[in-house]
């Protein structure tokens, strides 16, 4: 055994221990799966591996798409942006330095097709666009692309495939733009700079620069994004760069590679997070599953190990035989797992594609090292404990079978299982500090939960007595096997919660805040309507028996300092805040503190009262800048500056749908600049037509139809709480196996209980309800634990999250308390019919 | 072969420390046959666990093959009984996920001896189960569970044989042919046999006895 030789004198081979424990212990691992004995604990692993490798592989081909659109994300090498007009001069230091140029403009707009309109993001490019990359064209919607390095001649437009499905229309399709008149001869299946993002409202319209000036759609005040394109050898580029950071002007953006693709990938990897966080709880059920079953594998071998002692293995060649069966057990799980998580994938990305544009890549190598990873730290933080114990069985066992291994130290146990789902999560975040809040909250929810579900399986205690003998017995069951109980409540209610509050309370919430809103909230704004055309549109309006509207005047600037200091040097709470400082700020005025807001600190102005140019500023952008009453904004208004000091702080009312503003100035002040007029107007759907007529009256007024950008943000929302509910629809399955496991750990003990009722004149029948009432009661139970903790979830989203009352309706704690009985009530009876079936006397005999 | 000194065994129970085998000292010669008698709770058992090595005493020495078992860990002595004993014991302790033939060879394929099949089936055959080898516990008697167990027992050529009530679980005619076996293979291979057994016509049939009373040797002769 110990690798000295045979003592019999007679020179037999022998092979080295560890060779012998190698082969026995595959041999055990393939007896050991014949027999079932490793069922539950293969099929929770199994879960464990496809769940997060689903997600996994998802957002692996999604982190690879991002990276590599890097190099065409720009289109150029270079990338200058402004939201007014770009001097020539840049351009035509480029072309003297030998590099190549393009242009583009790009706007918030409206498209007509017929009476159809909706709202697009209008791109006009120059010849030579993209400078790097090249665009994707098909010639049908959803058609196969193919690229071209062409630009869409004068008159013609590009269409993508959904903007072309929203207004119903064919190739070709005569559009309205503005003033202006284009046909879409081809769909736009992909631009370069197109950006990878997991939501996109609106679609895309491409059009020829030329094309630009004839929509009308420009006008000072206009919110036009104007960018400068640069291309050219490494050396060039480099120079040309720093030439532009010297000499560009405050407003102009000036991008790089370098500075492009991160912030993408910021925000892909951010939703990648999600889902593998959400992936994680059924990981962590099924880990609980693994180790339920590794205990009563365990148990069930201390026997034959004990034997195995007696003939002289050691405890090290014990040990050997445990590992290897691991090892075993890993490499497969992790195989077949994979190929199910890859299968599963395939469902995630069909579910998502309309919120990821483009095709996605296979995914990267290192995403299938993803499943032997999570197999062996399952088995390491859950299997290994229980199966130590069999290196630790005392060999005369064999002859007093009451003699047991020393019991594990709880910090042993427990240790190893929170180290393995420490360095679980810190694989997926790679960021310890949200590893450690991670780590917080689940430890956090599982007590809340446990306590919950222990108070629960109390409660039922008192309800034994009263009731028929079969229910009487499933009931004491419960009670009995307390902890067993709580768990299966707890793996069990924690998917259905998921899946109750994204699928009830997300509806709830919805229609809640649907109803708060009035009956005659504007559900259209108008923008871009200019300051000389007000008067005509307040008559048009009035002709046509559209309720009166506030034209709210709007200027574009920046904030060009903060008391004094220039933008560029102001130190800010958070760098993130640094986004307000370089992007156009829309500004008003007024003299009356609107309906919808709210004033929080400071003092409103008064006509008259003689306090200077003075700003009201909203809440979290004043949090945001680290702003305060008293401080200086100074913004740059075409060029022109503009200086006020904070006199209030707001709060808005944004979903009154009334045009908001995050800075509004006191009057007088902003009066020479030149800027537009927005509003927003309640029409009713026999009014419509009047909207048709009032683009044709004036064409640049750019008309956004709220309602169907609602459902187009709901269907986002949609579509993305699919997305999670499927990845919980594992979470459902690893609660179930964890049932399962507990099924099989009690087995014997169920099995022995059935043949003593038999035997005492219980017929099968009597049984099989016991059987039937203790798990339609757990899973009742299961149900009202999800049903109670998605209605507190939705009570505190509706009241911190939206600001609502959140009434809960009926139907979640039926759903809840109904589909938990029925879904573990039919599980548990599958799983255990067995007791049923088997023969007392089978039982029965020594 | 096999001596003890001064054994003994206390264990801690909740009135208090229980001595289940106090001062044991007894001396065995190689192929000699002791029969361990005694009521039950005699401490019969705790003494065979002791001087196989599967149990650690209190108190006391115990010699196996010429070394001190007692002296050893729980791997030394683990590698000792690989080499030098045979158990077979009242309820068989067969493993059931493993055929007859599989059984026996477990002990040959421990020590990794890489003719253990062609062994196993040899001594299968010599107890009679040549027909059964492929045969489950589960599809076996009583006796013929014990009569693998007994092959298996064998089946690595054992110096001692440490046997624990090896017919408390068979019928009388059952458990005498299961003894004649038994004796026969012993004479045989001329192993020391260590046997701990109720019945006194099996313990008659030793060459030795050794009674224990409430865990004292009441005597150690014949």
């Amino acid at each position: 055994m110990n690798g000295e030789p045979a003592v019999d004198g007679t020179n037999i081979p022998r092979a080295t221990p560890l060779v012998v424990a190698l082969r026995l212990a595959l041999r055990n691992l393939v007896r050991d799966l014949k027999s079932g004995e490793l069922a539950v604990m293969l099929l929770a692993l199994l879960l464990a591996v496809a769940s997060l490798t689903a997600v996994g592989f998802f957002t692996s081909r999604v982190n690879r798409a991002v990276a590599q659109q890097a190099g065409g994300v720009l289109a150029a090498d270079l990338r200058l942006e402004s939201a007014r007009p770009i001097a020539d001069g840049y351009v035509r230091e480029a072309e003297r330095r030998g590099l190549a140029t393009a242009r583009l403009a790009s706007m918030p707009s409206v498209v007509y097709y017929g009476e159809e309109s909706t709202l697009v993001a209008l791109r006009a490019a120059s010849e030579g666009y993209p400078l790097r990359g090249e665009l994707r064209v098909a010639d049908r919607p959803f058609g196969t692309p193919r690229p071209t390095r062409a630009i869409p001649a004068r008159g013609e437009a590009w269409a993508d495939s959904r903007l072309l499905a929203r207004l119903g229309a064919a190739l070709p399709a005569r559009i309205r733009v503005g003033a202006h008149e284009l046909v879409v001869t081809q769909v736009l299946d992909y631009r370069p700079d197109q950006g990878m993002g997991f939501s996109d409202l609106s679609t895309t319209l491409l059009i020829n620069l030329a094309d630009m000036e004839a929509t009308e759609l420009i006008q000072p005040g206009s919110r036009v994004r104007r960018a400068e394109l640069f291309a050219g050898d490494p050396a060039q580029v480099a120079e040309f760069g720093a030439y532009l950071l010297a000499n560009k002007k405050l407003g102009e953006r000036l991008e790089t590679l370098a500075d492009a693709s991160p912030q993408i990938r910021d925000s892909s990897e951010r939703s990648s997070r999600f889902l593998s966080l959400a992936s994680l709880v059924s990981v962590l059920l099924s880990a609980v599953a693994v180790a339920m079953a590794a205990r009563r594998y365990s148990a069930r071998h201390l026997d034959q190990t004990a034997l195995m002692k007696c003939m002289g293995a050691t405890q090290g060649f014990v040990l050997t035989q445990t590992v290897a069966q691991l090892v075993a057990v890993a490499i497969a799980v992790a195989l077949v797992g994979t190929m199910l998580g890859f299968a599963a994938q395939a469902v995630l990305s069909y579910l998502l594609r309309d919120l990821v544009s483009g095709e996605l890549p296979a995914p990267a190598s290192d995403a299938l090292w993803l499943g032997l990873v999570t197999a062996i730290v399952i088995l390491v933080g859950f299997a290994l404990p229980p199966l130590l114990q069999l290196k630790r069985v005392p060999p005369a066992r064999v002859l007093r079978r009451n003699l047991e291994p020393p019991p594990l130290r709880y910090v042993f146990v427990y240790g190893l299982a929170i180290a393995s789902v420490l360095a679980l999560l810190l694989w997926l975040l790679r960021d310890a500090k949200l590893v450690l809040y991670v780590g917080a909250g689940i430890a956090v929810t599982f007590i809340v939960l446990a306590l919950a579900g222990a108070a629960l399986v109390r409660l039922l205690a008192p309800l034994r007595g009263g009731v028929g003998v079969a229910w009487r017995y499933g009931l004491a069951n419960i009670a009995r096997r307390g902890r067993d109980s709580v768990v299966q409540i707890i793996a069990f209610g924690l998917g259905l919660m998921v899946l109750l509050l994204l699928a009830l309370v997300r509806d709830d919430l919805l229609e809640e805040w649907r109803a708060s809103l009035p009956v005659d909230a504007p559900n259209y704004f108008m923008i871009n309507i200019r300051p000389d055309e007000g008067e005509a549109l307040r008559a048009f309006f009035a002709d046509r028996g559209l309720p009166p509207t506030e034209l709210v005047p709007m200027v574009r600037a920046r904030l060009a300092a903060i008391n004094g200091v220039p933008s560029d040097q102001v130190t800010l709470p958070t760098e993130d805040a640094r986004e307000w400082l370089e992007r156009e700020a829309n500004l008003t005025w007024t003299a009356t503190l609107r309906e919808d807001n709210r004033l929080i600190a400071g003092e409103w102005w008064r006509e008259g009262d003689g306090g200077g140019p003075r700003v009201s500023v909203e809440r979290e952008f004043a949090k945001s800048l680290g702003l305060k009453i008293g401080d200086r904004l100074t913004y740059d208004a075409a060029g022109e500056p503009v200086e006020a000091r904070i006199a209030s702080l707001r709060e808005v009312r944004w979903d009154s749908f009334q045009p908001n503003f995050f800075v509004v100035f006191s009057p007088g002040v902003l009066d020479a600049i030149t800027g537009t007029l927005i509003t927003s107007v309640h029409v009713q759907a026999s009014q419509r037509p009047a909207l048709v007529e009032l683009v044709r009256r004036f064409p640049e007024v750019t008309i956004i139809d709220i309602d169907a950008l609602l459902s187009q943000v709901r269907e986002v929302m949609d579509k993305a709480a699919l997305a999670v509910q499927y990845v919980f629809l594992f979470t459902l399955l690893a609660g179930l196996t964890v049932l399962v496991a507990s099924v099989q750990a009690t087995r014997d003990e169920r099995r022995y209980e059935s043949a003593i009722l038999r035997t005492l004149g219980a017929s099968r029948r009597i049984v099989f309800q016991g059987i039937a009432a203790e798990f339609m009661a757990l899973g009742a139970l299961a149900g009202l634990l999800a049903a109670a903790g998605a209605t507190v979830a939705g009570y505190f989203l509706a009241r911190e999250v939206f600001e609502l009352t959140y009434t809960p309706g009926t139907l979640i704690w039926l759903t809840g308390v109904a589909g938990g009985a029925v879904l573990v009530g039919v599980a548990g009876v599958l799983a255990a019919r067995s007791v049923v079936t088997h023969p007392p006397v089978a039982t029965l005999r020594v | 072969m096999l001596a003890a000194e001064r054994l003994g065994k206390q264990v801690s129970s909740p009135e208090g420390t229980l001595a289940i085998l106090a001062d044991v000292t007894l001396e065995v010669r190689r192929g000699e046959s002791v029969a361990v008698v005694g009521a039950s709770g005699a401490g019969k058992s705790t003494l065979l666990a002791l001087l196989a090595g599967l149990d650690e005493p209190t108190s006391g020495r115990v010699w196996l093959a010429g070394r001190e078992l007692t002296a050893l860990d729980e791997d030394g002595r683990a590698a000792l009984r690989a080499r030098h004993v045979g158990f077979v014991f009242q309820s068989f302790h067969l493993v059931p996920a493993l055929t007859a033939l599989e059984n026996v060879m477990l002990p040959l394929e421990l020590a990794g001896r890489t003719d253990a099949r062609r062994t196993a089936l040899e001594v299968l055959d010599r107890v009679g189960l040549a027909e059964r080898v492929g045969h489950y516990p589960r599809q076996l008697s009583g006796g013929e569970q014990q009569r693998v167990a007994i092959a298996r027992a064998f089946v690595a050529g054992p110096d001692v044989l440490f046997a624990d009530e090896p017919t408390g679980n068979l019928d009388a005619g059952t458990g005498g042919r299961i003894m004649d076996l038994l004796f026969g293979l012993n004479a045989g291979a001329g192993t020391t046999l260590i046997l701990v057994t109720h019945d006194r016509s099996i313990a008659a049939r030793c060459g030795r006895l050794v009674r224990l009373d409430a865990g004292r040797m009441v005597n150690g002769h014949a």
